[in-house]
Order: C-alpha cells, then sequence, then structure tokens
C-alpha cells in the first residue's frame, strides 16, 4: 500500500545509528534500576521504557503514513490542543517532587512538556514556510512566532519545569535564526536581556536554582546541598576511568546520591560502567544522528518539510548538549533528559514522533502535490 | 491514505516534478555548517572534558568511588513535646538505640544474624524475616534490625561491634508516653507516611520512612510538630564505617505545643474511667478550652512506636470494644433527657411555656393509639418545667415537645451545636444528628409522624450527640447562651498567640434566648443536684454546688422493645453533664457510660470528681 518511491527514500542510517543510542540508554537504565529489577522482576522502569520505546515506536511508524504537507493545516489545532493540556497540567496535574507536570489519562501519565517540544517545531515551521513570511523576516513578522512560542513557554515555567522551558526556548531560537535574524535585532536583543538579567536573577529564579548556578562557578560552596550531585556525579563519571568499570559493576550509581539516576543523570551511570571509550562511542552516535537529520532537511526542496527537519534535530541536539553539560559539570543542574537514553515515556513517544516527522520529509522529498 | 497525492512522471527528477517553492527558497547551506559546526565544537569539548575527568584524573576519581565513599545520612529532628495547660509534658522524645544493619558490609550474613540473634536474645529467623520483608532497599542502605534495644542489650552489643562488620547502633528521638494510654484519642498516634501519603502531596519535604501524626493532635499539628530533617554527609571506610564527618545540617527540632488540657482533671477522668466504656468530655464554659479528654476503653501509642505486626493491628481494629474509637467526639449516642434542658429553653423562648405552665403526669401519655411512657411509673402528679428537669418527667415534656413542633425543637437545638461538628481542631469528629421533617423525608422518603416528636422531645429517637457536643451546649447553658468552639492546643511554642487559627477562644454564637430563660433552667439544673427529689443528688456537696442534667438513654436497636435490664448490654447508656460552681461556671464536664445504667448513679459521680480535680488544681497551680 505504500508506495515503492516513498519506501526507497526511507532513510535507514537515521534508523541504525538510533538503535544505537536506544541501546545504549537501555543498558545504564538496566544498570541504574538493578536492584528493582532483581525485587520485581516483570514491574520495573527498565519493562516500563521497553513498553514506552515500542509505544514510540508504533507512533513512529504511524507518523510515516500520514504526508506531513497536510500538518500545515492541523497544526493550529495541535497547538490549541497542547496549550489547552499545559494549563490543564497547572490546574489537574499530578505532582512529583513538588511540580505538576503529569497529566493522568486512562492510566498512563504523560507530560504535556514534552510533547509541546514537537508541536512547537511544527507549528514554527508552518509559519516560517508560508509565502509572506521572507528571510532575514522583519520584526513584524517576528513577533507572531516569539509569542506562539513564549505562551507554552510560560506554561512549562510555572509548573515549574524549567528544563523544558529551556529546550523549548533554544529550539524556538535555532529555527529563527535558521530562518535567518538581521543583525540588527538580535543586537537589540542581546541589550534588552542584560539589564533583565538582575531582577532574574533575585526575583524569578528560585534559591536551589540560583545554587546551581552559583555551583558551578565555585564547586565548594555547599558540598552538601546543591553541589553533592555534581560531585558525586563526577566522581561516578571520572572512575570509569579509560574503559569503565564493566556491565553493571558500577558502584557509584548504586548509591543513591541522586534520586533521578535514571532521567536526568543517566550519562553518568553509562560513562562510569563504559568509561570514556563508552562515552565518545554515545557522543559520536549522537552527532551521527544530528548529521544525518539535517542531511534530510538539506535534501528536502520544500522549505516548510526543512523546517521541522531542522527543528527535530535542534531539539535533540540542544537537549544533549545540555544534558551531558550539566552531568560532566560544565552548566547548571536542570531537569533536561539525555534523549533516548534517559528513562521517560513521555520523552521519549515525542521523540520517536520528531524522528517519524523526519523520516516522512525524507520519504516525501520527491514527491508532489496534485491540486 | 495516501489517496491525496498522486505519483506523476516516472523517474524523480522526470518532467512534471514540482519543487515546491523552489524558486524562492532560499539557500541554506550556511545555516546547516553553523548548525552542525556549534554542535561540534560544544561536544568537543565535552570530550576533552571526560577525557580531564576519566583519563587525566580517573585514578583520583576511582580511588574516591572505591576506598572512600561519601554518604549521605539523615538525622531526625526531634518532634515537639507536647505539654498540659501548666508545663507537664504528656508527650516527649527520648533517645532509643537500634541495630542497623548495612548488608553491603556484612562479610558474613547468617554468622552475623546468629551473633545478633544471641546478642538481642530473639530468634536468628525473625530476624532473616526483616531482611526479607526490606528486599526493595538497596545494599548500601542500612536496615533497622532490632528497633528500641534495651540498656543492657545495648552494652552487649556495643562491646562486639568491633567483630560485626555491617551492624551499627543508630540512636534517634522517639516518641515517649508519660501517661500510658491517656488521652491517646486526643494526642494520637504516630505511624509511617505511607506511598500513598507521600504521593498525595500533602507532606512535601517528607521521606519514606518517617513517621507522621495519624490521628488526634499529632495528626492535626503535624506540621509544627515535625521539624526540619537534617543531614550529615560522612565519609565511610571500606566497612561501612564512618571515617569523618564531612558536614552537618543539623535538624531543626519541631514546636513545642502547650495543650488546653488541665493534667490533674484529665488524670481523674482516666482513672474514674477505667474499666469502663464510655468518655469524659470537660471545658472551660468561659472560652471553649477543653480541659480533660479520656475515651476507654483506650490504646498504648507505644504500640505504634515501634511498629506493630499485622496480627497486633488486626487485633486493635477488630476488638469489639472498638479502642480506636474517639467516644468524647467520635462517636454519637442518643443524648436522652440531657436534651431536655435545651427543649425546655426552646419552649419558653417561643411561648409554648411559661416557667408556670404545668402538665399533669399519670405515669404515661396515651397518643395516637399509644401508650408513652414516663420513667417513673406512678407518675410526677401535676408538674412544672422546673420540677419536670429536676425529676426529669418524661411526660411533661412529651406535651412541650408535641406544643413545640419537630422542627422547632430542630432549630433550637442545632443553635446549641448539635448535629453540626463542634469544630475542635483533631479530626474525625461525628456530627451527630438533629432530625427535622424535612431531613426525614429526605433520608427515608417518609413523612415525619407526630409520635416521633414525642421521642425526640426527651432525647431519644433519632437524637444523636457526642459528649464533646454536649458539654458545648451545656456551657453555653450555664455562660448564658455564648457557644464557644472547642479547642485544645493553646500555644504553639515560637509563635504568636493568634497567628494560628483555632488557638484563641473563637465564639461561635450568642444563642439568641433571653437571659430569663436562661436562669429558669439553670436554677432547675442545680436543684438536680441539690434538691432532695433531684435525680443527681447523690453528688450534693455544698461546699461546690453542681449544676447538671442526667441521662439515662434507650440504647440504640431497643427503641420499641419493652426492655430489661436481661444483661449488661442491654442496659441503657448513662448521661451525666454538668458545670460548676452552679451560678458562675468555670468547668463543664460532659460523661457517658455505654450501658452504665442510671445517669444519676454512674455517671454523675465521675463528674463531680473531675469537676474537684480541677477546681483545686486551679485554686493551687501545679508546682512545675
Amino acid at each position: 500500500m505504500m508506495d515503492r518511491r516513498l519506501i526507497e527514500n526511507f532513510d535507514w542510517s537515521v534508523i541504525w545509528t538510533l538503535s544505537g543510542i536506544v541501546c545504549i540508554g537501555l543498558l545504564s537504565i538496566y544498570s541504574a534500576v538493578y536492584p528493582q529489577i532483581q525485587a520485581h522482576p516483570t514491574n520495573n522502569l527498565f519493562v516500563k521504557q521497553l513498553i514506552w520505546l515500542a509505544a514510540g515506536l508504533a507512533l513512529m511508524c504511524a507518523t510515516l503514513f500520514i504526508n506531513y504537507q497536510r500538518l500545515r493545516a492541523i497544526s493550529p489545532w495541535l497547538y490549541a490542543m497542547i496549550v489547552f493540556l499545559l494549563a490543564a497540567v497547572l490546574v489537574v496535574g499530578k505532582q512529583i517532587h513538588g511540580s505538576k507536570r503529569w497529566l493522568e489519562i486512562a492510566g498512563i501519565q504523560l507530560q504535556p512538556s514534552e510533547f509541546v517540544k514537537v508541536i512547537i517545531i511544527i507549528q514554527l515551521a508552518s509559519y516560517f514556510s508560508s509565502q509572506e513570511v521572507a528571510t532575514f523576516p522583519s520584526i513584524k513578522k517576528l513577533f507572531l512566532p516569539v509569542a506562539m512560542t513564549l505562551v507554552p513557554v510560560l506554561l512549562v515555567l510555572a509548573e515549574p519545569d524549567l528544563g523544558s522551558a529551556i529546550a523549548l526556548m533554544a529550539v524556538a531560537g535555532s529555527m529563527i535564526l535558521f530562518v535567518g535574524v538581521r543583525w540588527k535585532y538580535l543586537a537589540i536583543l542581546i541589550l534588552a536581556i542584560i539589564p533583565l538579567v538582575i531582577p532574574i536573577w533575585h526575583r524569578v529564579l528560585k534559591p536551589y536554582q540560583k545554587e546551581r548556578i552559583l555551583i558551578l562557578l565555585k564547586p565548594n560552596l555547599d558540598p552538601l546541598g546543591a553541589g553533592y550531585h555534581i560531585r558525586q556525579s563526577k566522581i561516578a563519571i571520572g572512575s570509569g576511568m579509560l574503559w569503565g568499570k564493566g556491565f553493571l559493576k558500577g558502584t557509584q550509581n548504586k548509591l543513591h546520591f541522586l534520586p533521578e539516576k535514571q532521567t536526568d543523570f543517566i550519562f553518568s551511570v553509562w560513562a562510569e560502567e563504559w568509561g570514556f571509550v563508552g562515552c565518545a562511542a554515545l557522543i559520536l552516535l549522537l552527532c551521527l544522528l544530528i548529521f544525518l537529520i539535517l542531511r534530510i532537511a538539506a535534501r528536502s526542496r520544500d522549505r516548510f518539510g526543512s523546517l521541522i527537519v531542522v527543528g527535530v534535530a535542534g531539539l535533540i541536539m540542544w537537549q544533549a548538549l545540555i544534558n551531558i553539560g550539566m552531568v560532566v559539570g560544565l552548566l547548571p543542574v536542570v531537569g533536561i533528559t539525555l534523549p533516548f537514553v534517559s528513562y521517560g515515556g513521555s520523552s521519549i513517544v515525542a521523540l520517536c514522533v520528531g524522528v517519524g516527522l523526519a523520516e516522512n520529509v525524507s520519504m516525501r522529498r520527491y514527491v508532489f502535490q496534485s491540486h | 491514505m495516501f489517496s491525496e497525492m498522486k505519483i506523476k512522471g516516472g523517474k524523480p527528477d522526470g518532467p512534471g516534478l514540482l519543487n515546491m517553492e523552489n524558486a524562492e527558497s532560499p539557500s541554506y547551506k550556511k545555516q546547516y555548517v553553523a548548525f552542525f559546526a556549534v554542535m561540534l565544537l560544544v561536544m568537543m569539548v565535552y570530550l576533552a572534558r571526560l577525557w580531564y575527568l576519566q583519563v587525566l584524573r580517573g585514578q583520583y576519581y576511582r580511588y574516591q568511588s572505591q576506598n572512600n565513599s561519601i554518604r549521605i545520612e539523615d538525622v531526625e529532628a526531634p518532634r515537639g513535646i507536647i505539654f498540659d495547660r501548666n508545663g507537664v509534658p504528656i508527650v516527649e522524645n527520648r533517645p532509643a538505640y537500634d541495630v542497623m544493619l548495612v548488608r553491603e558490609d556484612v562479610k558474613n550474613l547468617k554468622g552475623t544474624i546468629d551473633e545478633l540473634a544471641r546478642l538481642c536474645r530473639c530468634s536468628p529467623s525473625d530476624l532473616f524475616s526483616v531482611i526479607d520483608a526490606d528486599k526493595t532497599t538497596p545494599d548500601f542502605d542500612p536496615i533497622r534490625l532490632v528497633p528500641d534495644i534495651d540498656r543492657n542489650c545495648l552494652a552487649r552489643v556495643e562491646a562486639e561491634l568491633i567483630r560485626l562488620p555491617g551492624v551499627e547502633i543508630e540512636i534517634e528521638p522517639r516518641r515517649s508516653y508519660n501517661f500510658d494510654g491517656t488521652a491517646a484519642h486526643l494526642i494520637g498516634y504516630l505511624s509511617q507516611i505511607t506511598e500513598a501519603e507521600l504521593k498525595s502531596g500533602k507532606y512535601q519535604g517528607y521521606n519514606g520512612g518517617e513517621d507522621i501524626g495519624k490521628m488526634g493532635i499529632e495528626y492535626s499539628f503535624e506540621k509544627y510538630l515535625h521539624g526540619v530533617m537534617g543531614h550529615r554527609e560522612v565519609e565511610v571506610d571500606a566497612i561501612g564505617r564512618i571515617v569523618r564527618l564531612l558536614k552537618e545540617q543539623p535538624p531543626v527540632a519541631g514546636r513545642n505545643l502547650w495543650l488546653t488540657i488541665d493534667m490533674d482533671a484529665e488524670r481523674t477522668a482516666v482513672d474514674a474511667l477505667a474499666g469502663k466504656v464510655g468518655a469524659i468530655v470537660a471545658v472551660d464554659p468561659d472560652n471553649g478550652q477543653v480541659l480533660a479528654f479520656a475515651s476507654d476503653p483506650t490504646y498504648d501509642q507505644d504500640m505504634f512506636v515501634n511498629g506493630m505486626t499485622q496480627r497486633e493491628w488486626l487485633a486493635l481494629l477488630k476488638d469489639p470494644s472498638h479502642p480506636l474509637l474517639d467516644r468524647v467526639c467520635g462517636a454519637a449516642y442518643p443524648p436522652g433527657s440531657t436534651y431536655k434542658p435545651m427543649v425546655a429553653l426552646a419552649a419558653l423562648q417561643c411561648g409554648v411555656i411559661t416557667p408556670s405552665t404545668t402538665f399533669f403526669c399519670p405515669g404515661y401519655l396515651s397518643f395516637g393509639g399509644r401508650k408513652y411512657h414516663c420513667w417513673r411509673k406512678g407518675g410526677h402528679g401535676t408538674i412544672s418545667v422546673e420540677r419536670a428537669l429536676i425529676q426529669s418527667c418524661d411526660v411533661f415534656f412529651y406535651h412541650t415537645g408535641l406544643n413545640l413542633g419537630v422542627d422547632r425543637i430542630a432549630k433550637y437545638v442545632k443553635m446549641f451545636g448539635l448535629g453540626q461538628k463542634t469544630g475542635i481542631d483533631i479530626p474525625g469528629e461525628n456530627p451527630g444528628l438533629v432530625p427535622s421533617s424535612s431531613w426525614k423525608r429526605r433520608v427515608t422518603g417518609h413523612p415525619w409522624e407526630k409520635g416521633e416528636t414525642l421521642s425526640i422531645a426527651i432525647g431519644q429517637g433519632y437524637d444523636l450527640a457526642t459528649p464533646l457536643q454536649m458539654a458545648m451546649a451545656y456551657s453555653a447553658i450555664g455562660n448564658g447562651g455564648k457557644l464557644w468552639t472547642p479547642y485544645v492546643v493553646k500555644r504553639i511554642e515560637g509563635l504568636a498567640p493568634g497567628s494560628v487559627a483555632g488557638i484563641v477562644p473563637r465564639l461561635k454564637r450568642q444563642i439568641p434566648i433571653e437571659q430569663r430563660w436562661f436562669a429558669v433552667v439553670q436554677k432547675a439544673l442545680s436543684e438536680v443536684v441539690s434538691d432532695p427529689h433531684g435525680t443527681a443528688h447523690e453528688v450534693y456537696d455544698p461546699a461546690v454546688p453542681i449544676a447538671g442534667k442526667t441521662g439515662t438513654a434507650q440504647v440504640v436497636g431497643l427503641d420499641h422493645e419493652p426492655h430489661g435490664n436481661a444483661n449488661k448490654n442491654d442496659r441503657d447508656d448513662a448521661w451525666f453533664v454538668g458545670f460548676a460552681p452552679a451560678f458562675d461556671p468555670k468547668i463543664c464536664v460532659a460523661v457517658i457510660i455505654e450501658h452504665g445504667g442510671h445517669g444519676g448513679s454512674a455517671a454523675a459521680p465521675m463528674v463531680q470528681k473531675v469537676i474537684m480535680a480541677y477546681l483545686k488544681s486551679k485554686h493551687e497551680p501545679a508546682q512545675q
């Protein structure tokens, strides 16, 4: 039922690279939750991650069947729906560790802040590929996309989920930069942000967030509190040495130095057991994946398609850069997952849909519409 | 699925191919290069960082992770102490010594367990079952193997500690109850926080395994009593012994509470109740402070402190005498004749009767083809409201009730706080029940029958009230109509009085009944005790004039049965609610004894004892 040419243009290299990253993720999660696996062999986070991956794969395949051109029409509806869900989270959301991020639908906990990342990509791509928006858009034309980004950003910040807000802004920002922004605007933006730094520091940031930034500058400021996670993460990574301690042989990852070792700090679990060699392999695979996705974008001759794929590449890239940067102690700690590696149902599913969109564009790069 | 597109042309680049927007499509080449370059650059930095951490400094970190481990230990915050109104500590903390086991550091598990079992005088299989129950705890986390060991056992274990790697003694503050079982229902108990409570969002900042208040004051003042857990970062060696303390963030102790309870009155109430099933509650009619709060049978709060087995818990739940039930405000009883003063006040205020109105009591009233009996078979003869209260004549109140009607009775009795929660600052209150015609229609679907009015006028039938509600209502009778909200916590240390809702006296309402009618009823209630024919004359003591009312309530379920005193469970519930001194009350006490028999003989002496104890202690305050 699927056209032969569509299948021909499916980019298998993306799938192979992705499989490599997913395998690394599964090995790391298996190790991170090993005590849990021993206690409950059939009901643990590892099994749950497998189920989420299967769901992600199914959705990725489903994504392939819908011509991405049709997304242009439904994009505003998707956007309206996700904004509604983000608002709903604040009202009826489930609170875990002090933040309301989860919606429980039919017994499944979903994080709308993960899905909004993909939807904002489609919405911005649709906007920037419309006829009336030229490259290097004027300030008037930039107002709408900036507003469209800020609405979900503010809703996500209210949860609070600083990590997702940053990822959203990074993705939207890179898409806008991709379309091209006049130097004048960039200069104005930077000049406008500088006076905001001090009020943001004093009013917006929560004490623990400030601590995390200060820790970066002075790691020994508070070794017991905010510095503890980073120091333990560094011990875990460093103790892996060149070749690592071996699968399931990590000792740091057994210590409860982090409540979220299977999510945000999964990289340190991998680094401890597989060493520098394993880290380099993972980083290479991530770079390769982004390169391959960017190649799809470059090959597409349709601006809408290119921009969607660029957005997906940006999403994966920024999440990976921020996550690894924080785990190795170069960036402040903020809740961002490592794409396809960290545990997390919504994150996995949303990213799978993203890759599905990229393949969708790849498959239809020579196809044209008939009307 | 693909119907919307038709593929024209054979080859990909064949004629007819449309490159959408191709003409104006800008080249993004520069952007792609920049995009990828940024990523590569940052990833190179990360690789360099990883090289530094893992290769250049790898040996250092490997050493840190293997030979020395840094652990964060929790330091429990001592919970706030609970004092009575005079500073007598009711609940304190004591140091408890627990034997902890870190499995990761144990060399020979079987040998260690056998040795510990010998030292602690328990069986190795019990200890193994503790370990099995804790399967989800990671090996490096300590398991509480033997909680709360005594001094001798502590000495034995301490002496052998050096030979037992992985065994630690942990000192933790633990709740200690200075008066076993006293006011257990008021104080409540502690127990481990459950999974559901952790997830509920109500207990933010709590960790699994922490104790929280589950009932009573421990529950409702959890926020203040709990304190903030401290942390200690320690470096441990290969067998888990603490090498040095790196940093400590001391815990913040919970706030101490000062109750309104008077321990002298409380102890007297508890002693008086011992062995009976019932409750005693005493309040201050001037402000609603609860002075004594006793419910029996009670339970041992200590059982919860060390955790109890499933069997012990089930035994407690299934005990037919319901020791966990708070009979002061968690259980409602038919108030019986203690209801009559409120019916009398309603009738006087409505003008249905005057102090000189009399009815004739032949010992029964025939109504609707049925005979409604007075408790005295021979009858009271011609009787006024004052005498009817003193001798507790039922027939007088049958007539009065009929003239008032169910809804006017309900309206006035509700003004006295019955049929609704009093708002005391502990959970689990029973609202009781004040029936009205609309209530009956809503609940049963049947209209109100006039004969039922006769029953409710003497506090039977549907009427239900808690001892606390009765104490508050009689306080209002004694003080001329001021209905207070009862409260038990007088002060939270470190917080200004009034900064927490509920720790200042709160007047619920001034009951709209004229003072002269209160005076009539107050006089009658004082004569219930002082008059030789009064139903509670046996507690008459001219030194401390008590005013009050007896109640002998037929047990629910036996309503329409002619009832004899066949066995204890068929006997009536005995009530007495009274205040003293009669015309300037300083204390108001309500007592219920389930199946206690007659209110005058069973309940009134207890009220007297509590009143005496309180007035005496008030006169000469405690030494502390």
